[in-house]
């Protein structure tokens, strides 16, 4: 398999503290990769330096001329802004036309162009997050929290939106969670996180009890370091 | 050329490059930031007044001098922009007062545009034109950026290159504004426009439109008004503008 992003010795320092030390790894072609980790692990944070936008040190090294959709975890600020879903998409420069294509893939009439995005329910909200990635075809799709803020009848919707997703188009998908449901129905492969890399395989080889518990001590033993 | 004409010309144009600026400012949460900025041009604008040039001319660097103070303090003290912004815009008043001639006093503080003179008014008008342009062009990454900064980093965008420029069009709406509505109203022409359009727009297209729309009315209709009752043009510029806002509030979806 192609190899799609080389991760080498990465290191992420913010305000003097550690964030992330010493990650090495490689993501394929085509590839489902959850990363898995605590509150607090450096997730975000990954997600942040692959796209290049927190200073790191270390090799972060992408396929040449990769397009790369990002999906980020929450956006507060974006309802402080009239802005229409059409209006949102057309942010990306996404044709009208590309934009009616992109909400029949996510499931959504293209009605709901003309909505504020304000006006959206969670789960539509997340979808339009997803769709707006999507648009203008990414090789890679980078997902912060898919399920996070979104109820338990919208998270199944997700669930099975993100398995279509995976079958239906050649697309790599990196995504983080704290939660081990998603990376068993979603993930090929898995990736421990605490702010050091503790694991990395298949889920149901990696994911024994003894690592969980050695991802969660480390946690343990963090705050009662801390306090 | 109309005396009357060219100031309701520049005063329609600065208006409604404020009002279109103001729409970028309002979802940063910077709307105020106008107001320190046409206070801390006060020294400037004494200084033009003393030596007879256009306003705008003294207030420009003043207004740049005082973001590069303010970031310089932020970076150094780390005290809240908001508190550093208060140490700087008094002190631009104070300083102001020293040397400001009393007896036009009036035009530093709410602005004379009645007297606008026609090379004046050419050059307003063309910067506004230019700044209009520029607002529309970065407007779209702008609002990209205001949702979310990495968001629109994940997207290539130079966010602080456009945040640069940006900054430099707020000091140049600043320093022209000063013109029209003096050092101490600058925060209105950029925020209220924006507000008000706020509360009608459905869509980032209608509150663009409406932005610069509002912008432009309130201008026109407080020179209109300020040439009928020979009050002065700036205030009523600013009640004309709170008039459409109050308006707006009935109607807010």
């Amino acid at each position: 398999m192609n190899i799609i992003l080389e991760v080498k010795n990465l290191t992420v320092r913010l305000n003097g503290e550690d964030v992330l030390v010493d990650l090495s790894f490689n993501v394929y072609d085509g590839e489902v990769l959850a990363i898995l980790g605590p509150n607090g692990a450096g997730k975000t944070t990954l997600l942040k330096a692959l796209l290049g936008i927190v200073p790191y040190e270390g090799v972060v090294k992408w396929r040449e001329e990769v397009r790369i959709g990002y999906v980020p975890q929450r956006l507060p600020f974006i309802k402080d802004v009239p802005l229409s879903v059409k209006e949102f998409f057309q942010l990306k420069n996404a044709s009208e036309n590309e934009g009616e294509k992109i909400l029949k893939s996510i499931g959504l009439g293209k009605e709901i162009l003309k909505k504020k995005i304000g006006d959206l329910s969670s789960g539509q909200f997340q979808r339009i997050l997803i769709g707006w990635a999507l648009a203008l075809d990414p090789d890679v799709l980078l997902f912060d929290e898919p399920l996070a803020g979104i109820d338990v009848g919208g998270q199944e919707s997700i669930y099975n939106f993100l398995e279509r997703l995976k079958e239906t188009r050649n697309l790599t998908i990196l995504f983080v969670t704290h939660e081990l449901s998603v990376v068993y129905r979603l993930a090929d492969r898995v990736l421990c996180l605490n702010k050091r890399m503790l694991c990395s395989g298949a889920p149901k080889e990696m994911l024994t009890p003894e690592a969980l518990s050695n991802l969660y001590a480390n946690l343990v033993k963090f705050y009662q370091h801390k306090h | 050329m109309n005396q009357f004409l060219l100031s309701l010309l520049s005063g329609i144009f600065i208006g409604g490059a404020a009002g279109f600026l103001g729409s970028l400012m309002l979802p940063k949460r910077m709307s105020l930031a106008a107001g320190p900025l046409g206070h801390l041009a006060l020294p400037g604008i004494a200084l033009a007044l003393i030596y007879g040039l256009d306003i705008s001319l003294g207030a420009f660097p003043f207004v740049i001098l005082g973001i590069v103070l303010i970031y310089f303090f932020e970076r150094k003290t780390k005290l809240p922009t908001e508190a550093l912004t208060a140490v700087v815009f008094a002190t631009g008043v104070a300083v102001a007062f020293f040397f400001l001639p009393i007896e036009q006093a009036e035009a530093a503080l709410v602005g004379d545009i009645s007297r606008i003179q026609f090379n004046d008014a050419i050059f307003s008008i063309t910067l506004c034109i230019l700044i209009i342009f520029i607002i529309k062009a970065i407007y779209s990454n702008m609002i990209l950026i205001n949702i979310s900064e990495d968001l629109a980093k994940s997207q290539k965008i130079h966010v602080e290159r456009y945040n640069l420029v940006y900054l430099l069009l707020i000091a140049l709406i600043v320093a022209l504004g000063v013109k029209v509505v003096g050092g101490l109203l600058t925060a209105a022409i950029v925020a209220i426009p924006a507000a008000t359009s706020r509360n009608l727009a459905k869509n980032l297209a209608q509150y663009k439109f409406l932005s610069l729309s509002f912008g432009i009315l309130s201008s026109a209709a407080g020179i209109i008004i300020s040439h009928l009752t020979l009050l002065p043009a700036g205030p009523l510029i600013i009640v004309s503008s709170t008039f459409l806002f109050l308006i707006s509030t009935i109607f807010k979806r």
